[in-house]
């Protein structure tokens, strides 16, 4: 069954017919949009993550169909006019990125938390479980930690 | 100086915009989509196959069966062609086989215009199969009556020995105390986030292009020339940008398949790609092993002699197999090289998906049994344990009791006591309590490591490269060396910055491999890219920067000695303030003067006669829980003598990423067989208990760096030897805190709680 939705991804209104089984990543990546990766397909590793009206949701598992309305956010869209945006800038500032594959999921994922935790002081602790859906295999995690740290260091209260 | 400091990586942009292409994201019009039909047995053999059905179904376009595939058996291990016929690799492959080997093993397959179809048409295959008993483990492989999974085989792949450094019973004779202990290591699986994945297609009725995720394009090409037999300057390997590998793409898996379906369906392109469930058992695993360890010491508490019996289970085919014992038993030989050093090691086929290449190729295993085993030697002697690994590990000028060639840099001691300090080791002894009584106990545990830098001299060691001065006085460098995230494009494009004197903007690193265009290098293995093909790299920008001063000479009427290359400009020599033109004008001139000069490139080859050894160690200090038998990480370090390193910040990921995959091995991963079908339970990524962030601690890494003589920069390896010794010094930890060893991993609560019950703990 074909169907027609309308979203905004990266800013841009699109209307797209989708066969109502396709999931979101799907859809995405047959638009052009391969910052969206697949590293399992269902749902276990957090390559495929965007934002979903600011929340990160796996689009390996999320039907396309219940997108429509949606605003969508991916890695692609987070530079603007040839800058990288602070969270993209802080990973290769602490060298989070190796091959790369689990990097545009991530980046999302810490998009999310610092502008939700903005001018908090934040915990390792809470950067880890917020980070909790996503598999990196070449880091050891450490430098995404020190990343997010980097991004939320300006806006801790007090400071 | 760019050497040396933390430049961005050449690929990071690309990789956080999501604009770096992975082999996924190219597609053709027209790309159809193949599957593999994997057998539902673990052993025996196909004894009717009717494909009549899958092959009527509209939208496909072949289903082919064991019976049309070349009969040609060819090895798909990654090591570079030998021309010593006794170190060929093991050739026990054909692309579909009727003799079903594991539990997932490849009868057929299925191309067509889509995804939903071709898994349709894999439900329409009809096959019977005439099972045999499943060879599981080492006993059931060895069995008198056992059936060959090989034929001639008697299910031995290959048995090694060698005593190096001295009369192992002499030495025995000589000892006071011999101590003997048994390890067991478990099937890990790589678990990079990018599964295995190829297309190929024709550019005309002879030529086939793949493109593939793979460690080692050339070595590839070579490979796939072999099982199809066509002629090697017929095939074309592209290597886009690599979502992680750690030695699983460094084994030749989908390209003979992609090429020959392309062959048969006149050309169309054809994509193969695993998902994680099928890449998990299909593609390759670390070897378990099972290791007994005898070591010989005198009063002193020195080692007078490490002995293994090792067994390694390489699965259903050979892949590396062959090699991996050894290649363990004589890297980790660095370590105590003052003593006798004795091997004898065995690997068997068995009916589990098959063993290959991962990160540290053997030595992981070698090295949890040597260490585990030395633990014991340092508590029998009542020694402090980092004392004991001080007093006999290795120091620069020790000879290799392998090569006698002697140890040019080495920072072992350096590193023992750097860890020693950042951990706090002194203090915490002296402060914590002799015997904890407590639910939950405190423990500091140490191992260390050695490593090479590359095969040489068990495999040659080439590398190349090609540098061309662009109109801008920027220069595109070209490698046959595969960046698949550790980094080396950064580390090459650094080399051939600080050797030119240009500024490391001006280094364009062509990423992406391709057999037509690149150089010849035989890929990414043995962490050996910045030490060898870092060395063709460097000989190639010394070239490039004598026909830049050459033409520099021309334009400006100075000899060419005279002058030298310096923040992009031609300046004098000695005095370098003085700017005689810059290297844009240099290359422009070049380019467009009438009557003199021309492109401007450099290209050398280069083959590693040197292995210099890496050394290094991981400090922990943890927390057990006994009733739970969990295990905390409360700090960890590694500290690595990698010589002089080359970009800090991604040296350091590197390490940390090692350290982590260690722990993963450690503590919680296992890839988990039914002793008695071969199915594999948990091939996924939720049962498979890679770690997440949630499970890995903070990690600490550091670094002594003694100048390698052999290389222009002082570098040595770093890549692989992270996963090294995390496992035996949590081990040793946890018999600090509880004082019961648990000698097999993972050492998952369900590990150590069969070992707490046994010593009363619980």
């Amino acid at each position: 069954m074909i169907r027609t939705i309308s979203c905004t991804v990266n800013s841009k209104p699109v209307s797209w017919q989708i066969d109502v089984r396709m999931s979101l990543s799907e859809v995405l990546r047959t638009n052009g949009f391969t910052s969206v990766k697949e590293g399992c397909g269902v749902g276990e590793c957090g390559a495929c993550a965007v934002l979903l009206d600011g929340i990160a949701v796996d689009s390996c598992l999320y039907l396309a169909i219940w997108a429509d309305g949606c605003n969508i956010r991916t890695s692609e869209g987070e530079s603007k006019g040839g800058t990288l945006s602070e969270v993209q800038q802080a990973y290769l500032d602490n060298g989070s990125v190796q091959c790369g594959f689990c990097t545009p999921g991530l980046v999302m994922s810490s998009t999310e938390f610092v502008e939700k935790h903005r001018g908090e002081k934040v915990t390792r602790d809470q950067i880890r479980k917020e980070h909790a859906g996503h598999i990196c295999r070449c880091t050891g995690y450490e430098s995404i930690i020190r990343a997010v740290e980097q991004c939320m260091k300006p806006y801790e209260k007090g400071k | 100086m760019v050497v040396g400091t933390s430049v961005q990586r050449v690929d990071g942009v690309a990789k956080v915009t999501g604009k770096a292409r992975y082999t996924d994201d190219f597609t053709m019009p027209g790309m159809r989509v193949a599957k593999y039909l994997r057998s539902t047995i673990a052993h025996g053999r196909v004894s009717s196959i009717d494909t009549s059905q899958a092959k009527a179904l509209p939208g496909v376009d072949g289903v082919f069966t064991f019976e049309d595939v070349p009969k040609r058996i060819y090895a798909t291990a990654g090591h570079p062609y030998s021309l010593d016929p006794h170190h060929m690799d093991i050739t026990d492959r054909y692309l579909l086989t009727d003799h079903v080997r594991y539990m997932g093993d490849e009868i057929a397959i299925v191309v067509a215009v889509s995804d939903l179809i071709a898994t349709k048409a894999l439900s329409l295959i009809d096959v019977e199969y005439e099972p045999y008993q499943p060879l599981v483990e080492a006993k059931d492989a060895l069995a008198k009556d056992a059936v060959e999974i090989h034929k001639g085989t008697g299910n031995v792949v290959k048995a090694h020995s060698f005593v190096a450094g001295g009369d192992l019973d002499a030495v025995r004779k000589e000892c006071d105390q011999l101590l003997e202990g048994q390890y067991k290591t478990q099937i890990v699986q790589h678990c990079h986030l990018e599964n295995h994945t190829a297309y190929a297609y024709m550019d005309d009725l002879e030529r086939i292009v793949i493109v593939s995720s793979t460690q080692i394009p050339h070595i590839a090409r070579r490979i796939v020339a072999e099982a199809l037999e066509i002629d090697t300057g017929l095939i074309r390997v592209i290597k886009p940008t690599i979502g992680g590998g750690f030695g699983n793409k460094q084994d030749v898996i989908l390209e003979p398949m992609v090429a020959f379906l392309t062959k048969k369906l006149d050309g169309i392109p054809v994509r193969l790609k695993l998902d994680r469930e099928e890449g998990m058992v299909g593609t390759r695993v670390r070897h378990p092993f099972d290791v007994k360890v005898q070591i010989g010491l005198d009063q002193e508490g020195t080692v007078k002699l490490i002995h293994f019996d090792a067994l390694s289970n390489t699965g259903a085919y050979a892949s590396h197999g062959h090699s991996i014992v050894s290649a363990g038993a004589a890297k980790t030989h660095y370590m105590y090289p003052r003593a006798v050093y004795s091997c004898t090691a065995k690997t068997i086929y068995s009916n589990i998906p098959a063993a290959g290449a991962m990160r540290a190729y053997g030595s992981p295993q070698m090295t949890f049994a040597i260490e585990c085993a030395m633990e014991e030697a340092a508590r029998t002697l009542g020694m402090d344990s980092a004392e004991f690994r001080l007093r006999n590990g290795a120091r620069a000028g020790d000879k290799s009791q392998i090569t006698k060639k002697p140890i040019m840099t080495c920072g072992l001691l350096d590193s023992i006591k750097k860890g020693k300090d950042l951990i706090g080791w002194d203090k915490k002894r002296a402060l914590w309590p002799k015997e904890q009584t407590g639910e939950v106990r405190n423990g500091l545990g140490v191992a260390i490591f050695s490593y090479g830098s590359g095969t040489y001299p068990v495999c040659v060691e080439p590398a190349s490269a090609r540098l061309i001065l662009n109109q801008d006085g920027s220069a595109h460098l070209q490698v046959g060396a595969t960046e698949i995230g550790q980094g080396s494009d950064t580390a090459f494009a650094q080399m051939a910055a600080e050797s030119l004197g240009f500024s490391f903007s001006k280094i364009h690193v062509v990423s992406c491999q391709d057999t037509d265009v690149t150089p010849f290098d035989t890929g990414s293995y043995a962490s050996r890219q910045t030490y060898v093909t870092g060395q063709a790299v460097m000989r190639t920008a010394e070239q490039l920067k004598a026909k830049i001063l050459h033409h520099a000479s021309i334009i400006s009427g100075l000899e060419a000695t005279l002058i030298t290359i310096s923040g992009d400009n031609i300046v004098i020599s000695e005095s370098p303030e003085i700017v005689v033109m810059s290297v844009q004008d240099v290359a422009i001139d070049a380019y467009y003067n009438k009557e003199r000069g021309g492109q401007i490139t450099a290209e050398a080859t280069y083959k590693a006669r040197n292995n210099p050894h890496v050394f290094g160690c991981t400090f922990v200090d943890l927390s057990v829980d006994i009733p739970l038998c969990r295990v905390k990480i409360n700090e960890i370090y590694n500290i690595h003598d990698s010589g002089i390193i080359i970009n800090p910040l991604m040296a350091e990921g590197q390490v940390h990423g090692g350290m982590a995959m260690g722990i993963g091995a450690a503590l919680f991963e296992e890839l988990m067989v039914d002793p008695d079908s071969g199915k594999i339970y948990n091939n996924n990524l939720l049962d498979y208990k890679v770690p997440t962030i949630m499970d890995i601690p903070d990690l600490g890494a550091a670094f002594v760096e003694p100048n390698e003589p052999t290389h222009p920069y002082g570098s040595k390896s770093l890549g692989e030897p992270p996963i090294i010794s995390p496992a035996p010094a949590i081990r040793n930890a946890i018999l600090d805190a509880t004082g019961v060893a648990i000698n097999e991993l993972p050492m998952s609560p369900k590990t150590i709680f069969k070992y707490f019950k046994n010593a009363g703990l619980i």
